[in-house]
């Protein structure tokens, strides 16, 4: 708590001063990452504890004395130990030793009898909550797994698109063909229409100019033919008959 | 052999020779923030060695037992003393 009240009255401190020192200042009031990194996975846990020889002892003990007094040292050292104690009367023999000596046998006797199998029950819960760790831990790999299968085909799909587009392409390419060609058609029938309607209109005025001029030439050659004209070519034609009726009588 | 010298009072324990001692033991950090430091490691040290293992045995708990029987005989010797056989040892 007394560390917060300093950090919170060092950035009121520290402002009294210029502003890039503040800066630099304020980020070191508080040392980071100062530990070296940890391990990480961790490390599994190891199999078995420190070696301990008749649960009391630990091994080092007798690795200890091992290069000096060999496999007999720490015995002889112990042995010698309790019998200084009980002559020296710092340990004293007294009622208490004997119920010692009592319980101590009832627990030794109960842990060679019973400790197999207590081992075993304590390693099958142990086991137990190892393998809900693991199968939790075997499902989200699992899991994440298929959600990389998944984005590899999602991957896969968008190569597609390409074909897709390319395909999406030609139809309106087509469209705009078919649209561009049915315009023309279009362009092409009222050109036509046009034209049809120009020449037939010359048509119609070459038309009417030769009626009006036959017309105007027989009312012109009607009006020529004067009467004095018209007895001479009638008598002329009698003349002609009689004389075609001559001959066909002469021939006949 | 090619280790820098170490400084003296990051030596551990086992590598301090005799004649240094005494001198090892005033490099010592004893201000409770020290000690509470020091019982913290050797704590954990027990524990990591011992108790936090996949088949912890026996020996584990029995070592705190036998330590705890030896440590309250030894504050109850004073009452003991009276209750011996001999008076001259």
């Amino acid at each position: 708590m007394l560390s917060r009240l300093v950090l919170r009255a060092a950035p009121a401190a520290l402002r009294s001063l210029q502003r890039p020192v503040t800066v630099g200042v304020l980020h070191a009031t508080r040392p980071l990452h100062t530990s070296k990194q940890h391990l990480a996975p961790l490390p599994p846990l190891p199999e078995k504890g420190g070696e301990v020889r008749y649960g009391l002892i630990p091994e080092e003990y007798f690795q200890f004395l091992y290069p000096k007094t060999g496999v007999t040292g720490p015995y002889v050292l112990g042995t010698g130990l309790i019998l200084y104690f009980l002559s020296k009367e710092i340990y004293v023999v007294n009622h208490e030793t004997i119920a010692a000596i009592c319980i101590l046998s009832v627990i030794i006797y109960g842990i060679k009898k019973f400790g197999p199998e207590v081992a075993a029950f304590a390693d099958k819960l142990n086991e137990e909550k190892i393998a809900k760790a693991q199968a939790v831990k075997t499902e989200s790999i699992e899991g994440l797994e298929a959600a990389i299968e998944q984005e590899k085909k999602e991957q896969w799909r968008v190569e597609g698109r390409s074909y897709l587009f390319d395909a999406k392409r030609n139809n309106i390419a087509m469209l705009l063909e078919t649209n561009y060609r049915e315009r023309l058609l279009t362009v092409y029938n009222e050109v036509k229409k046009r034209l049809d309607y120009q020449v037939a209109l010359q048509n119609l005025k070459r038309q009417k100019e030769q009626e009006h001029m036959i017309q105007w030439v027989e009312k012109s050659v009607v009006q020529s033919i004067t009467p004095q004209q018209q007895k001479e070519s009638i008598s002329k034609c009698i003349l002609d008959l009689k004389m075609l009726s001559k001959s066909a009588q002469a021939t006949a | 052999m090619a280790q820098p010298p170490v400084l003296l009072k990051d030596m551990k324990l086992l590598d301090v020779k005799l004649g240094q001692l005494p001198s090892w033991l005033a490099m010592r950090d004893f201000t409770p923030g020290g000690i509470l430091g020091a019982i913290r490691r050797g704590y954990n040290r027990y524990y990591t060695k011992y108790i936090d293992v996949r088949k912890g045995g026996l020996g584990g708990i029995s070592m705190v037992l036998a330590g705890y029987v030896v440590i309250s005989y030894i504050w109850s010797y004073s009452h003991l003393k009276h209750e011996r056989r001999r008076k001259y040892h």
